[in-house]
C-alpha cells in the first residue's frame, strides 16, 4: 500500500511535467497545425544553456532563467528561420523538416558540450517528506507541480483575459479574416512558437533531474509519453493535454514501480496504439472528425 | 522510373502508361515491364559482379552496406513516396529482421547444420517475422493519418530497442548478440575474400528486392499504392479498398526492411540495440527523402549517402588538425549535423531530392540539345 501511494504521488509529479510538455504540443498544433517533433531537441537545447550559466554563475535560478529564455529565443529562432518555409501543403514535409532539426539540433549539442551525461543540479532536496512512516512528496516534487501550476495559470489567463491572447486564438481559427482586421498573424505565430517553445524548455528543466541527467537524446523517451498525453486529451484541447499528461505519468509510475523501468517504453507504445484506435480524436477532443 | 501522377478515377484494370525514357528501347524492351526490369538487374548484377573484383575489401564491405541499406531504404521509398505513409519506425523493423537473422543463425550453428541452405533459410525467416510485425504496425497505421502515423512509428522506434533489454534471456540486453556466419563456400577458393563475399550475398539481396519492387511499383498494385496517396476519397470511389492497400504497403515496406536488417547483422556478425536506435530510423527516412521520394531510384542515392557521408565529413574533419578531444566530439555529431541540415535544405529548396534534380537537369539538357 505504501508503494502505491508513492508511485501514485511519483506518477503525479511525473505527469505534472508531461502535461507541461504536451501544452507545448498542443499550443503550437493549435497555433500552425504542425505537431513539433523537434520539440524535444529544443528543449534539451534550451535546458543546456541553463546548464551553461547555472556552472558559469553557480546559481541554480539564474541558469533556470536563462533556460527559459533561451527557449523563447529558440522558438523565435525555429520559426523565422526554418518552419516558415516548409510547404504546408503535406503533413509530411513538416514532420520530416522538424525531424531534420532534431538530428542538427542534438549533434550540435553533441560536438558542444559531448555526448555524456551530465549532472544536473536541483534546487531543492529530493528526499520524500513523509507524513506518519509514509513517504510522499519531496520538496523538489512540490516545486514541480508549483511550477507547472503557475504555467498552466499564466497560459489560461494569456489566452482568455488578454488581448493578446485573443489575437493568437484568432490567427490560429481565422487567419485571412484576422490579417484584414490588421492582426499580425506572422508575429501571432512566432509569439506561438516562442511561448510553446519556452513551456518546453521549463519541462524540460523540471523533468531532467528527475531522469538519468543532462543528454542531448535526454528528452526522446519524454517526448514520446508526452505525445501521448497530448493524444490521449486530443491534440487540440489545452485542459486535455493536462488531464493526458497526469494520467500517462500515472499509468507510467506504475508500470515502471510495478513491472520494471525498461519496460516503459513499450507501455508508452501500447498505451498510444490503444487510444488512437479506440478514440482517435482523444477524450477532450471538441472536433467530430479528425483532418489531419 | 519516372514519377507519374495517376488520375485516381482512371479503371483500376487500365494497360500501364508507357514510361517515359530518355534512352530509346527496342521493341521488345518497352512492351513487357518485367522483361524490362529482369534486363536493367542482370545487367546492373553483372556490373556490380565486376565492381566487387575490382574494389579492396574495405571498398566491398562498403558497397555491401549500401547494399543492405538500400534494401531498407528503398522499402520506406515505396512506403513514403509511394504510398503517403510516414514511417519513423524503419530502424526499429530493420532490428526486427536482424535479432531474427541472427537468432536463427546461432540456432542452425548450435545445431550443427551448415550448407548453402542456411543463409536463404535464416534471412527469409527474418523477412516473414519482420513482415508479421509489419502487418500488426500496419493494421495501426491504416487508420491514422499524419502526425498521428508519425507518432505511433516513433513510438515504436523507441519502444523496440528498449525491448531487447526486457526479454535480455533471449536478446542479451545492451551488449547484443554475435552472429554465426559461415566463412564463404570453399567452392570459391580457400583466400576468397570475406567482403567480396559479403557483397555477393548483400547485392544479390538488393538486387531482388529492387526488382521485385519496381516490378510491383509499375504493377496495378503499384498504381493502387499512387492513387491512395493523392487522393483518398477518389481512390475509394474507384473501388480500392483503401485500408488493404496501406496495409499491404506497409507490410511490402517491412519485408525489405526486414531483409535490409538481417543483412546488416550477416555484414557486423553482431547485433545491438544500439546499431537499431532512433537515430537509423530518422537516418533512413532523411536517406531516402534526399534521394528523392518520387522514386525508387532515389533510394539509391540514399543508401549511398548513408554510407559515403559519414566517410566524407569524417576525412575532411581529418584535412583540419584539430585536438584529439574535439576530433571525438566532431567523430559522431558532424555526419548527424551535415546529415539534418541537408534535409532540411533539400526539403524546404528541392523538394525532389537528388533525383529529382537529376531529372531536371536531363531535362533541360535534352531541352536545349536540339536548340544548337
Amino acid at each position: 500500500m505504501d508503494r502505491f501511494v508513492f508511485l501514485t504521488f511519483d506518477g503525479l509529479s511525473k505527469g505534472a511535467v508531461l502535461a507541461a510538455f504536451a501544452l507545448a504540443l498542443v499550443l503550437i498544433w493549435r497555433a500552425a497545425r504542425i505537431v513539433n517533433f523537434a520539440q524535444g531537441a529544443m528543449a534539451v537545447a534550451a535546458a543546456y544553456a541553463g546548464y551553461s550559466v547555472t556552472s558559469a554563475t553557480g546559481s541554480y535560478w539564474l541558469g533556470f532563467a536563462a533556460a527559459l529564455v533561451g527557449g523563447l529565443l529558440i522558438g523565435v529562432v525555429v520559426e523565422r528561420a526554418v518552419m516558415r518555409f516548409v510547404d504546408h501543403s503535406s503533413p509530411l514535409s513538416e514532420v520530416i523538416v522538424a525531424l531534420g532539426l532534431v538530428l542538427v539540433v542534438q549533434a550540435v549539442l553533441g560536438m558542444v558540450y559531448g555526448n555524456e551525461f551530465l549532472p544536473a543540479g536541483t534546487p531543492f532536496s529530493r528526499n520524500a517528506l513523509s507524513v506518519g512512516d509514509v513517504p510522499l512528496l519531496s520538496r523538489y516534487d512540490l516545486f514541480v507541480f508549483g511550477a507547472v501550476l503557475l504555467v498552466l495559470l499564466g497560459l489560461a489567463l494569456l489566452f482568455t483575459r488578454t488581448s493578446v491572447g485573443l489575437r493568437m486564438r484568432a490567427s490560429a481559427f481565422a487567419p485571412e479574416v484576422s490579417r484584414l482586421l490588421g492582426v499580425n498573424v506572422g508575429g501571432m505565430l512566432t509569439l506561438g512558437w516562442a511561448l510553446a517553445s519556452a513551456v518546453g524548455a521549463l519541462a524540460a528543466l523540471l523533468v531532467i533531474p528527475t531522469e538519468l541527467g543532462l543528454h542531448p537524446h535526454a528528452m526522446d523517451l519524454v517526448f514520446v509519453s508526452a505525445f501521448t498525453a497530448a493524444v490521449v486529451g486530443g491534440l487540440d484541447s489545452p485542459p486535455g493535454a493536462v488531464v493526458g499528461g497526469l494520467t500517462v505519468g500515472l499509468i507510467l509510475s506504475y508500470v515502471s514501480g510495478y513491472l520494471g523501468s525498461d519496460v516503459t517504453p513499450m507501455a508508452v507504445l501500447v498505451l498510444l496504439l490503444a487510444v488512437l484506435l479506440v478514440r482517435p480524436g482523444g477524450l477532450f477532443s471538441s472536433t467530430v472528425a479528425r483532418q489531419a | 522510373m519516372s514519377e507519374q501522377t495517376i488520375t485516381p478515377a482512371a479503371p483500376a484494370a487500365a494497360p500501364a502508361p508507357a514510361p517515359k525514357r530518355s534512352v530509346a528501347l527496342p521493341g521488345f524492351l518497352s512492351g513487357s515491364t518485367l522483361l524490362r526490369h529482369l534486363v536493367l538487374a542482370v545487367l546492373a548484377g553483372v556490373l556490380l559482379f565486376l565492381l566487387t573484383q575490382q574494389l579492396d575489401p574495405f571498398r566491398n564491405f562498403q558497397l555491401a552496406t549500401v547494399a543492405a541499406y538500400l534494401c531498407a531504404t528503398a522499402g520506406l521509398t515505396l512506403l513514403v513516396g509511394m504510398n503517403g505513409q510516414l514511417s519513423l519506425g524503419h530502424g526499429a523493423l530493420m532490428a526486427v529482421g536482424a535479432y531474427t537473422v541472427a537468432l536463427a543463425q546461432n540456432a542452425f550453428a548450435d545445431k550443427g547444420i551448415t550448407g548453402n541452405q542456411v543463409l536463404p533459410l535464416s534471412l527469409a525467416l527474418g523477412v516473414l517475422v519482420t513482415m508479421a510485425a509489419g502487418a500488426v504496425i500496419g493494421l495501426a497505421a491504416a487508420r491514422l493519418r499524419g502526425p498521428y502515423l508519425a507518432g505511433v512509428t516513433l513510438a515504436v522506434a523507441v519502444a523496440v530497442p528498449a525491448a531487447t533489454v526486457t526479454f535480455d534471456e533471449t536478446f542479451n540486453s545492451e551488449q547484443g548478440l554475435s552472429v554465426a556466419v559461415e566463412p564463404p563456400p570453399l567452392s570459391l577458393g580457400l583466400y576468397f575474400p570475406n567482403e567480396r563475399w559479403q557483397a555477393w550475398v548483400a547485392l544479390t539481396g538488393a538486387l531482388l528486392t529492387m526488382l521485385l519492387l519496381a516490378n510491383l511499383v509499375r504493377s496495378r498494385v503499384g498504381r493502387n499504392l499512387r492513387a491512395v496517396r493523392d487522393d483518398e476519397v477518389a481512390a475509394r470511389l474507384a473501388g480500392i479498398h483503401v485500408g488493404r492497400t496501406q496495409v499491404l504497403a506497409f507490410v511490402v515496406s517491412a519485408a525489405s526492411a526486414g531483409l535490409g536488417g538481417g543483412l546488416m547483422a550477416l555484414l557486423a556478425q553482431s547485433v545491438s540495440p544500439g546499431a537499431f536506435s532512433l537515430t537509423l530510423s530518422l537516418f533512413l527516412l532523411m536517406a531516402v527523402v534526399i534521394g528523392g521520394l518520387g522514386s525508387l531510384s532515389g533510394a539509391v542515392w540514399g543508401a549511398v549517402l548513408l554510407v559515403a557521408l559519414p566517410d566524407l565529413t569524417h576525412d575532411s574533419a581529418q584535412l583540419v588538425s584539430l585536438s584529439p578531444a574535439v576530433a571525438q566530439r566532431l567523430e559522431g555529431n558532424l555526419p548527424l549535423a551535415v546529415f539534418g541540415l541537408t534535409l532540411i535544405v533539400v526539403m524546404i529548396a528541392a523538394p525532389g531530392g537528388v533525383q529529382g534534380l537529376l531529372r531536371r537537369i536531363g531535362a533541360r539538357v535534352r531541352r536545349r540539345a536540339p536548340a544548337r
